[in-house]
């Protein structure tokens, strides 16, 4: 019989670099999607102010608003991650302990930075 | 390829059960990957129950006590049991690392063991180490200087030079690390891995190696190092403390500056 392939993913323990690996290359991908709806928002507004309070009023849609947040999220995530990345590839910040706790710093800055964005929003309007 | 399902004949099935005959407040399962070419089945997974007032402390140590008490056809590989062989290594706990140098006291809950992760199984615990011994192969591990050795004095090193192989050549070889990387999981045909890079890393520090230039045209490919995407699964796993995702970083830097 042929020799079978030893369990991976399936059995590996998820470090807290790993789960930010992966979560950079899906708001990797989640923000490039994201990009057409910021497009729809940059054309609504050319389109006339009509237009564009449609399209404020259904992102009060708590479907669509929630979609937002997401994208909030994601942009801010990448772009956090991103600089840490920036600084890895000059050798800064590889030593594992480094790389955690910039690691949870990124997590603590998304958040913090998505709930005051959307706050800031919401008061505004 | 990326494939994250298990193939048919690799997925895992429930195994037997060994009681302990102890009736003991100290017993800890251990639950391990078990798979014979002889039994024309998939791999399963045996429980054993381990008495640890009559057992060593490390991993190593019940694994061990199982093979010569419990279950003499568990096949793993073992030698120094002192974390400088690198013979030990498989999936303790959800990471890979030495058998030898794990406590049994830092597991919680059950022990699981598994072969090392992403390997075709040769028997048990024990995987094949080809592909990764071809890999190593390739990347020359070893001084080139023509100049010096011909006439037949040492190789002097300035101190200075001499510390930049700190960390890097302390590394044996277990291969714990490449088969945590899940990069090193989809692509093990063209990524060269941890292990082979961070081997490669410490002959391109080496400032009594002539060839500096060649390897790192060599290493210059879209698969050989820049697979890496820095997951860090390699240093969380390294059971000797060392970095090999800092390794490639600095590869990687030297192939942008040359």
């Amino acid at each position: 019989m042929s020799s079978p392939l030893s369990p991976h993913l399936q059995v590996y323990r998820w470090q807290i670099t790993s789960i930010l690996s992966i979560l950079h290359r899906i708001t990797g991908i989640v923000s490039s999607l994201g990009a057409i709806i910021l497009i729809i928002f940059i054309y609504s507004i050319s389109a006339g102010e009509e237009t564009f309070q449609i399209l404020i009023s259904l992102s009060e849609n708590i479907f669509i608003r929630t979609i937002l947040i997401g994208l909030t999220f994601s942009y801010l995530f990448y772009f956090l991650n991103c600089l840490r990345h920036l600084f890895w590839d000059v050798g800064i910040g590889l030593d594992l302990n480094t790389a955690k706790l910039t690691g949870w710093i990124t997590i603590l800055f998304t958040v913090l930075l998505t709930v005051l964005f959307w706050v800031l929003i919401m008061i505004e309007y | 390829m990326v494939q994250f399902n298990l193939p048919d004949n690799s997925k895992l099935t429930d195994g037997d059960y060994y009681k302990s005959e102890k009736d003991n407040e100290n017993i800890k399962k251990f639950k391990i990957y078990r798979w014979s070419p002889d039994d024309e089945k998939n791999p399963r997974m045996d429980t054993y129950e381990v008495d640890l007032d009559d057992c060593g402390p490390m991993v190593l140590d019940a694994v061990m006590k199982i093979k010569s008490e419990i279950d003499t056809s568990l096949t793993f590989r073992r030698s120094c049991r002192e974390g400088i062989c690198g013979s030990c290594a498989m999936n303790i706990d959800g990471t890979n690392t030495l058998a030898c140098t794990k406590a049994i006291s830092d597991v919680k809950g059950d022990v699981k063991i598994y072969p090392l992760p992403h390997m075709p199984v040769i028997k048990d615990l024990v995987t094949n180490l080809k592909t990764l011994y071809k890999q190593l192969k390739s990347i020359k591990p070893w001084l080139i200087n023509k100049k010096q050795s011909a006439d037949d004095t040492e190789n002097i090193q300035s101190r200075d030079d001499r510390e930049k192989l700190d960390g890097l050549y302390e590394c044996i070889l277990c291969a714990c690390c490449s088969t945590s990387c899940p990069s090193y999981w989809w692509n093990s045909d063209k990524y060269l891995g941890p292990a082979v890079l961070l081997q490669s890393y410490r002959w391109l520090q080496d400032s009594r190696d002539e060839e500096r230039k060649e390897r790192l045209k060599e290493l210059d490919d879209t698969f050989k190092v820049y697979r890496c995407h820095t997951i860090m699964n390699c240093t969380q796993a390294c059971p000797k403390g060392l970095n090999p995702a800092k390794a490639i970083a600095g590869i990687k830097q030297m192939i942008a500056q040359q």
